[in-house]
């Protein structure tokens, strides 16, 4: 084989295909070693500690949602006021024009609401969704992981990538079935 | 069922949530066929029937709109009547979804995952059928947008008071109406994912089509996986005081008035109870109908109609509790409105509702305190339908013992529903179930993502080595 490490632009990476989380882990865990970090997974559920065999960062969701949700704050709150004391002030029943105690089931309410939306969105967002074309739908057998497989992809992009190394890896960690995807 | 009932026993305290040597594939294919295959006759005769008892609701309201309010039964002094008893029935109805989506699954409850789907899709199903009533209450519901949501325009040209309850309520139930749907949506992307996926592998071009569309392009990427995570877990912080909120505010509409027999502090706890109590209901009914028509006694196990007859048992006990609590406090206030409201309530001329409310929702569910009750089928299904009574007759009592008879016995009244009323209410079912059919045939009504996670990881590989999907 030769040295020189042709990296192909058109392709998108190496997917290897496992039968469990575990073998599953245990890849990432060996192409972690090896020192490859530019990995991703795809499983039919969520995989508890793939993240950190993976070296994810935490969701900043939390911070979008939050964000969100004090805008719904704030919008209620503003919404109440003006509407009741400057742009339709209308005493009823002797009372206030603004108090706060009854504002608060909308103030609630919008808060939610508006979270919801930000949670949602944010995902979203993160998630680059909807993204109908990925290269990851190229590999032969994808339909496995919205069902009982478990893959591993090495992209192109990875410094130490190499297009028969990284497929060597992947079998000997237990892959059922490496391919070369293209983009 | 005999080796269901053996399963059972093998482990009393944590029993297996998926029964059976299922392993993930299994999963898949167990919910995915529902779908996939050829409509049985049996769901086009059940839709046509439903279909028509939603075309007498659409009958009904468009009578409604051309007549004016005037077709129903409301009159003076009941000037609420089954419009409210309706909408407050439906929304409560809604609850135990949110429940089981939300609550049970911050407390960890993993038994929900099987049962989580449906409920929320009946929650928003049941959220559509309490919408018709303040809309059409209106008599004019196509103008009800200016009257109850803060949109400016120039038909009413002001703006509407925040300190109602009845505002409160509007963006309650919205809010809790668009957020079911929010979680509803994200819960399905995964399984959507799966069906387009299977629909590749079949060469189905329409259904690939439309779940590949639906699913927004999911693969399950472990990064996208992580920020759903989370996501999953905000909505489900976010909707569980929502889903309080939301019969608080409901029992906010009685509560803040100072009618005797709705001026009370009891309400916010003692609604939200009756709610989930009356949503678990329902949810038996249809869970019990849907394993059996569906073959999912595996997935939908002796374990899941257990617990929620327990919640039943503890939920109705508490409406019990908060029934003899309002009597108590009635008597110990010394206020003779007071006094009188629940006198009347138990003796006077609705006493054949009150005590239809008292026998359903309080001596029914006292059954549930025996194992072999708790495990019965045909048991859980009459009881789930005599509690969805009982939990109406509950809606009824509270609005139309309390109006009827007001401090003025010269225009004390008696409420009648109109063959409209009947007919109104009787088509929000054929709307429900309608939805609820159109559900369970194209949606997945398991959360096959969710049950897969919750099942033993080692075990479920072991019959499956080969590469074949």
């Amino acid at each position: 084989m030769s040295t020189a490490v042709v990296k192909d632009p058109q392709l998108y990476g190496v997917i290897g295909n496992f039968d469990s989380p575990d073998d599953l882990l245990d890849a990432v865990r060996a192409a972690r070693a090896e020192g490859y970090t530019k990995m991703d997974a795809f499983t039919p559920f969520p995989i508890h500690g793939i993240d950190e065999a993976m070296g994810e960062k935490r969701s900043p969701l939390g911070y979008i949602v939050l964000c969100c949700g004090s805008v719904g704050l704030l919008g209620a709150f503003l919404l109440q006021w003006w509407t009741g004391s400057v742009a339709y002030p209308l005493v009823i029943g002797g009372k206030p024009l603004f108090s706060v105690e009854p504002s608060i089931p909308i103030m609630f309410e919008l808060t939610v609401l508006l979270s919801a939306f930000g949670t949602v969105l944010g995902m979203f967002h993160l998630n680059r969704l909807p993204t109908f074309y990925h290269s990851a739908f190229n590999y032969s057998k994808f339909g496995g992981a919205t069902d009982d497989r478990f893959l591993l992809v090495i992209e192109r992009t990875d410094p130490l990538f190499h297009p028969e190394k990284t497929v060597a890896l992947l079998d000997s960690a237990g892959s059922r079935h490496t391919e070369l995807v293209e983009a | 069922m005999a080796d269901l009932a053996l399963q059972q026993q093998l482990d009393p305290v944590n029993p297996p949530l998926v029964l059976g040597e299922r392993d993930y594939h299994g999963i898949t294919k167990d919910v995915a066929q529902i779908g996939e295959g050829k409509t049985p006759k049996q769901w086009y005769i059940a839709i046509g029937i439903t279909a028509s008892i939603t075309g007498i609701l659409g009958l009904m309201l468009l009578y409604l709109v051309v007549n004016g309010i005037g077709v129903w039964g409301n009159n003076s002094p009941v000037g609420w009547a089954w419009d409210i008893t309706n909408f407050v029935f439906w929304i409560g109805i809604g609850h135990a979804g949110t429940l089981i989506s939300a609550i049970l699954f911050l407390f960890r409850q993993k038994w929900r995952t099987s049962i989580n789907r449906a409920a929320e899709a009946m929650t928003l199903f049941a959220v559509a059928c309490a919408a018709i009533y303040p809309l059409f209450h209106t008599g004019r519901p196509w103008r009800a947008v200016y009257w109850l949501f803060p949109f400016p325009n120039p038909a009413l040209d002001m703006w509407q008071n925040f300190r109602s309850p009845l505002m409160w309520d509007v963006f309650a139930v919205s809010t809790y109406g668009t957020v079911s749907a929010l979680f509803w949506f994200v819960g399905l992307i995964p399984d959507l994912a799966t069906l387009r996926d299977r629909a590749i592998a079949n060469n189905d071009k329409l259904r690939s089509y439309i779940f590949g569309t639906l699913s927004l392009g999911w693969r399950g990427s472990a990064k996208a996986w992580k920020h759903y995570e989370l996501a999953y877990m905000i909505l489900a912080g976010l909707s569980t005081p929502l889903v309080l909120s939301v019969h608080t505010i409901v029992s906010f509409d009685f509560a803040t008035s100072i009618l005797p027999g709705w001026h009370t502090t009891i309400f916010p706890p003692y609604f939200v109870a009756g709610a989930i109590f009356s949503g678990f209901a329902m949810v038996m009914t249809l869970m019990v109908i849907s394993r059996w028509a569906l073959n999912l006694q595996h997935l939908i196990t002796m374990k899941h109609l257990e617990n929620m007859n327990k919640i039943m048992l503890a939920t109705g006990t508490v409406v019990g509790y908060a029934y003899a609590t309002e009597m108590f406090i009635a008597y110990y206030s010394g206020n003779m409105y007071e006094r009188f409201a629940f006198y009347n309530r138990a003796f006077g001329p609705y006493w054949w509702a009150y005590w239809t409310m008292v026998s359903c929702n309080v001596l029914v569910p006292q059954i549930f305190w025996f194992k072999k009750l708790r495990l019965n089928i045909p048991v859980m299904f009459v009881a789930s339908l005599l509690i969805n009574v009982g939990m109406w007759f509950e809606r009824f009592v509270i609005i139309a013992t309390s109006l009827h008879r007001d401090y003025l016995p010269g225009s004390w009244g008696y409420f009648r529903p109109t063959p409209v009323d009947m007919l109104t209410f009787f088509g929000t079912f054929g709307l429900f179930l309608t939805l609820f059919l159109a559900f369970v045939r194209f949606l997945p009504m398991i959360a096959i993502s969710e049950v897969k996670g919750i099942m033993p990881h080692g075990k479920a590989h072991a019959a499956h080595s080969e590469v074949a999907h």
